[in-house]
């Protein structure tokens, strides 16, 4: 396999990989980020593709990648309106887990132990990829990017989420989800790579694709749940890019 | 697993159709269980029952499109006026009064009769697309598991979908056979409720007493009719209970003065004990809790009701939002934004309206001092004044999209 994942992150999501579904476990911010992810992205794809989200199985026909799917908090929603879905991690371990979980919910899903190099290698062609916290954790940002790229069908849609860089995510992400909230362990992120928006468009341009949209991500401790945001993209961001070519 | 549908709905009264209606109309199949045959509960005649619709829960029959048949029917609500009595005195002189010219919205509220409102269910339901209602079927079992729910019926039927619903009143089977236990307490006191015809009209002014033994509500109804609603002890409610209707209507007419000149009854009498109930939790697996399920509050506003359809209109909203992102519907923490959303408002309008009524129903002189300064307060500062209109118009909490009059 090869692979421009860190060998150093992907054991660190190995250890976090036993009980990715439960709302109230390991995995509480996950589940707490997933409805405002998953508005983005049905929103996104319903608009690219011309679908009506009110009618049963809005995704028909349309082949969706998964890359880092880990327990299936985001493939299992798209299985469930009508997509084609393929999972793929990075760590093994999350392979049957997310397996075992999809056949509980009654959904067809491929989980692949592989990476997006190698699916991109070996020809397969998505009309979307969902691209979510995944480019802070990897070692060459270009190149997996470049790799999405070459798994897009002209026309298809990549979904690209991550965290910017600057004090304020430090604090939120670093020191308040891992230090003092302990929703993260510590050690989860490296602030360092962490990208800015303006930095992400350009490598986004650089691999080949038309970035068309970014919406901040936005936790409010009042009601204690996460909205979008069009201005504030200071910690959590989420972007759509299209393959023109 | 095959399945019925996607909702299974305990109750047919009316939450329980006004969730089947929101839920089919945002493309969710439901079934609904309702214990009664469907023609005995849509008779014609007026049985004396009726609804105060606050503004909001009308906007919610709009956007279900109920309420372009309903509104000929309904009477409007121009205005409240709360005053303070003793029984054979009559009310004494006005102490607070809400005017809709005050508010911007209009009207204050409606109100309807319950045959024809629950007419008005039936004929939706049975006209919509993904609602099935099974009539004068009971539920003896319910199940529920990671994959799915199911009930069981009398007669040996199961049906299968992916969550239950519980609007199945204050006595909840659903809630107790989902071992959810209940929090409240009684108020020694019953509810007598009837409807009257009198000889002046209403203008269309609901009127509250706050008397010793308890309040006493003139609500309006189309023509020269009023709902009665008001309350006494259980020993003397039951004593009431049994007169005949002249001398019912002889305890009653001191209770409001002669206003609205001679009256008479339509109709039967009805006495509910008022007790205030609410669940432990809203939402269990698989399961949520809706109206009287999760909360039966003293019906000293007619909140009942209103708050009953505002649990549908964020449970509709909740559910058909979770559904078109692709989310397993009846997972616990799609559940949970259900209750969240709900739990608070319940309890403050549980406890608020239990603190009006308590300090409102005590013969001490002194107290008597305090209400009558605490009401001459509120009729003295304008922006609590807008507040109280708009709370009993329902217009004060978070709003679901359905209480805005949208659909999902």
């Amino acid at each position: 396999m090869s692979s421009t994942i860190d060998p150093a992150e992907v054991a660190k999501f190995e250890t976090m990989a036993a009980d990715w579904w439960d709302p109230h476990g390991k995995f509480k911010p996950l589940h707490m980020l997933n409805p405002c992810r998953l508005d983005y992205i049905t929103t996104q794809i319903a608009a690219e593709f011309g679908r009506d989200l009110s009618k049963p199985r809005p995704f028909e026909g349309l082949r969706l990648l998964d890359i880092g799917c880990g327990g299936g908090l985001l493939s299992e929603p798209m299985a469930r309106l009508g997509a084609e879905v393929i999972g793929a991690d990075a760590a093994e371990r999350n392979i049957p887990v997310a397996q075992v979980h999809a056949q509980q919910s009654g959904l067809e899903i491929d989980y692949r132990h592989t990476t997006a190099e190698d699916l991109a290698a070996a020809g397969e062609r998505f009309d979307v990829v969902l691209n979510m916290e995944v480019v802070e954790h990897v070692a060459d940002p270009l190149a997996y990017l470049t790799a999405c790229h070459d798994l897009l069908k002209t026309g298809g849609l990549m979904i690209c989420s991550t965290l910017n860089r600057n004090p304020k995510s430090y604090a939120m992400a670093i020191f308040g989800a891992e230090v003092v909230m302990r929703w993260l362990p510590k050690g989860t992120h490296d602030w360092s790579k962490f990208i800015t928006p303006d930095e992400l468009y350009q490598l986004i341009r650089d691999a080949g694709l038309d970035p068309v949209d970014r919406k901040g991500m936005v936790f409010n401790p009042v009601f204690w749940r996460w909205s979008l945001s069009e201005r504030d993209l200071s910690v959590n961001y989420v972007t759509a890019s299209i393959r023109r070519d | 697993m095959t399945q019925d549908a996607d909702i299974l709905i305990v109750g047919g009264g009316l939450n329980g159709p006004a969730l089947a209606l929101a839920l089919a109309q945002g493309g969710l199949s439901v079934a609904v269980v309702d214990a009664r045959p469907a023609q005995s509960r849509a008779e014609e005649r007026f049985d004396g029952r009726a609804y105060a619709l606050a503004l909001a829960s009308v906007r919610v029959l709009q956007a279900l499109g109920l309420w372009s048949g309903l509104r000929a029917k309904a009477q409007p609500i121009h205005g409240i006026r709360a005053s303070q009595g003793h029984a054979g005195q009559g009310p004494s002189p006005l102490m607070l009064g809400f005017d809709s010219s005050e508010i911007e919205e209009g009207v204050m509220g409606q109100m309807i009769e319950d045959r024809h409102l629950y007419a008005a269910f039936l004929d939706a339901m049975q006209a919509a697309d993904g609602v099935t209602l099974h009539s004068g079927a009971r539920v003896v079992a319910q199940e529920t598991g990671p994959q799915g729910a199911s009930l069981t019926l009398a007669d040996g039927r199961v049906l299968r979908g992916r969550m239950i619903v519980g609007c199945d009143g204050r006595d909840s089977a659903t809630a107790q056979r989902a071992g959810i236990k209940r929090w409240g307490w009684d108020y020694g006191q019953t509810g007598l409720v009837c409807a009257i015809s009198h000889e002046r009209p209403h203008e269309g002014i609901a009127h509250q007493f706050f008397m010793p033994p308890g309040p006493l509500a003139i609500l309006p109804l189309p023509g020269n009719r009023s709902s009665i609603v008001w309350s006494e002890k259980h020993a003397t409610a039951e004593a009431i209970g049994r007169l005949t209707e002249a001398e019912y209507l002889e305890v009653l007419r001191p209770r409001f003065g002669d206003f609205l000149g001679e009256i008479a009854l339509e109709g039967q009498r009805f006495a509910y004990p008022l007790r205030l109930t609410v669940a432990e939790s809203f939402v269990a697996e698989r399961l949520a809790l809706v109206g009287d399920a999760a909360h039966g509050v003293h019906p000293i506003a007619g909140q009942g009701l209103n708050l009953g359809l505002r649990d549908v209109a964020a449970l509709a909203e909740v559910l058909i939002e979770a559904q078109r992102r692709g989310e397993d519907i009846a997972a616990i923490d799609v559940l949970e934004r259900y209750q969240e959303w709900r739990r608070f408002d319940v309890v403050r309008m549980a406890l608020g309206m239990d603190g009006v009524n308590r300090l409102f129903s005590n013969g001490n002189p002194v107290m008597e001092l305090i209400r009558g300064l605490g009401l001459g307060a509120v009729n003295a500062v304008p922006q609590l004044r807008r507040y109280f209109i708009r709370e009993a118009a329902g217009l004060n909490a978070a709003e679901p999209k359905l209480m805005q009059g949208e659909r999902v």
